[in-house]
């Protein structure tokens, strides 16, 4: 046992060249365990994509707006529920598949980080559900309107965030930098054409909505298969209406206007992946064809402006997931999970100002 | 060498210093990664939790086994200093998790570290509170990162510079 003899922790003792020497590796190696934290935690390399660069060129592109989403930035919230029938037990464990009801809420929005947009034809719709599970479990969701993601991964997402960035004294983006970026990614191009061609809905009502991204889905025995899925809609397709509304609101008063009339609904359409359908790509479709199972009815009832505590407080981060529902491969899941994130961490903390759509009484 | 932590009181340490060291690390990748961030996030939760369960066995263990005294000649100055880093690390290794467990709940997200366990919420959902539950968790975690640079750099220094066998209580490897 060391003896604590005196002088062992005198200023004198640590100023002699051997003590002096070992201090000095000891600052060496706190100071390199401190130097791996800044490297993991990216300080050191600021080209690095994080979530922190990705909502921050959202905000280049659209400007700041505190208190609203950075993406899909005008929206309504929505009550409902759904009554599962039953026929996606045989794919998925999830017990919202069971026949039955259950509780949902969620939001319409459109796709676009300017709250105060006005709607129109061209105008992305979308449709964020969640579904509270027994026993604790939830099932979120965000879907868009649109047959494919017009990009394929992450830094394809942010290039194209930095394409689209206005530009100089016009306001407008830059030809010359979306035509380079439509060159660096032939996948986007395709998608854009592929949106274009598809033919959007008169309304959010008659609107299909689409997972776009694949999941895998677990059975209890433990089998996964590859899934996509879709909200599909009882109301008939109708076009969009050669002349635009002038009212901001159309499509937002239309589907308030909608709803007194009763319910709107949408089918759950699972499509089914077969072996080398693309689960890492959501720029490409599946080839059609595939196998669909309808496994439950969708019914909206009310929708609610945004406000404390309701679906404006939620982040609709698709990889909050019951357990029988499971990420694919895709890259841009875990991107989205933490890109919601950033942009909920900073909306939640900043001061609020009335949505642009108000939801009127029982409406 | 008569006084060292005892065997349970050395695992509890040593496993906990790994699992708090990796954490802060996981922390703060994951929220600079936008590829790894929710394999990460599938870690940070479960083992941060697990953290708590640990902390918990290891206060009330430590309760009833005391820590070996400090060697008689060591200045009060010194003596404080270890004694307050010792608390300021319990308090931080109960605090991350409540808070990160908190925040969760008070933005309403499902407490599920794994596919068998769901947790309840342990505040209601409020806006408010996620927002200054969050950075909260930040700043801690980097309180807690700070704090543990100089518990290693006193650790180091008590076993290359002072050599009073302080360092030897927690780390010796005979049982
Ligand atoms: C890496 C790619 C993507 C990025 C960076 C991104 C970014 C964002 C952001 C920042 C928000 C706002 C989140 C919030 O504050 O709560 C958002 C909302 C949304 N995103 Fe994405 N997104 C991506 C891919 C997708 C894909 C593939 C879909 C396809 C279905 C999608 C559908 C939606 C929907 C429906 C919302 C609105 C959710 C709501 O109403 O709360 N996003 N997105
Ligand atoms: C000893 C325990 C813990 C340590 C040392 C720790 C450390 C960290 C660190 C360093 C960060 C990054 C902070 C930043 O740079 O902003 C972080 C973030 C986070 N932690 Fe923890 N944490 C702990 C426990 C937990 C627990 C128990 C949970 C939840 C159950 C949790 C949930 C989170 C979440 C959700 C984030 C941020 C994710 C985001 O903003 O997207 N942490 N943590």
């Amino acid at each position: 046992m060391p003896s604590d003899g005196p002088g062992r922790y005198d200023l004198a003792a640590l100023l002699a060249p051997t003590a002096i020497a070992r201090l000095g590796a000891i600052g060496v190696a706190v100071a390199a365990v401190a130097v791996a934290f800044a490297w993991t935690a990216g300080w050191l390399s600021p080209e690095r994509l994080t979530q922190a660069r990705m909502i921050d060129a959202f905000e280049v592109d659209n400007g700041q707006h505190a208190g609203f989403r950075r993406n899909h930035a005008k929206g309504v919230c929505l009550s409902g529920w759904f009554e599962g029938n039953g026929a996606g037990v045989k794919l998925s464990k999830a017990t919202v598949f069971k026949s039955g009801r259950v509780p949902v809420f969620g939001r319409f929005a459109l796709a676009g980080g300017l709250p105060m947009m006005p709607d129109g034809p061209n105008a992305v719709r979308s449709l964020a559900l969640d579904f509270s599970l027994a026993d604790g479990e939830v099932w979120r969701t965000g879907m868009n309107a649109i047959p494919v993601f017009p990009v394929k991964d992450p830094q394809a997402f942010y290039d194209q965030l930095v394409a689209v960035k206005p530009v100089g004294t016009t306001g407008k983006p830059d030809p010359v930098r979306i035509k380079a970026f439509f060159d660096a990614n032939p996948e986007s191009a395709r998608a854009i054409a592929a949106i274009k061609a598809s033919e959007f809905s008169s309304g959010f009502a008659n609107a299909a909505y689409n997972s776009l991204n694949a999941f895998r889905f677990v059975d209890a025995a433990g089998v996964a298969t590859a899934v996509r899925w879709s909200m599909v809609p009882i109301d008939a397709f109708a076009p969009e209406p050669s002349d635009t509304p002038p009212d901001k609101n159309y499509l937002f008063d239309a589907l308030a206007a909608r709803l007194k009339q009763g319910p709107a609904q949408w089918q759950l359409m699972l499509t089914i992946g077969q072996p080398g359908d693309p689960t890492n790509n959501a720029t490409q479709a599946w080839p059609a064809g595939r196998q669909t199972i309808d496994v439950g009815l969708l019914s909206i009832v009310a929708l609610q402006s945004e406000a404390t505590g309701n679906c404006r407080d939620v982040n609709f981060d698709p990889l909050v997931l019951p357990s029988g529902i499971a990420p694919s491969d895709d890259p841009l899941l875990s991107a989205r999970s933490a890109a919601y994130s950033e942009s909920f961490t900073r909306r939640v903390g900043e001061p609020k100002t009335p949505s642009a759509v108000q939801a009127g009484k029982g409406g | 060498m008569a006084q060292r932590f005892t065997l349970v009181a050395r695992l509890l340490h040593w496993t906990m210093a790994a699992a708090i060291l990796a954490m802060l690390f996981i922390g703060v990748a994951m929220v600079a990664s936008l590829t790894d961030y929710h394999r990460l996030v599938s870690i940070h939760e479960p083992l941060g939790l697990l953290i708590l369960v640990l902390v918990a066995l290891r206060l009330v263990y430590r309760l009833f086994h005391p820590a070996p005294p400090l060697p008689r000649g060591m200045p009060g100055v010194l003596r404080f200093a270890a004694k307050a880093s010792h608390v300021l690390l319990y308090a931080l290794m109960f605090a991350l998790p409540l808070v990160g467990w908190g925040m969760l709940s008070a933005a309403g997200y499902p407490i599920a570290p794994t596919s068998w366990l769901h947790l309840p919420a342990i505040l209601p959902q409020n806006d408010k509170l996620y927002a200054v539950l969050r950075p909260t968790h930040t700043v801690l975690a980097f309180v807690l990162f700070a704090t543990f640079l100089a518990h290693f750099g006193a650790a180091l220094t008590h076993a290359l510079v002072f050599r009073d066998g302080v360092f030897q209580t927690m780390a010796s490897w005979r049982r």
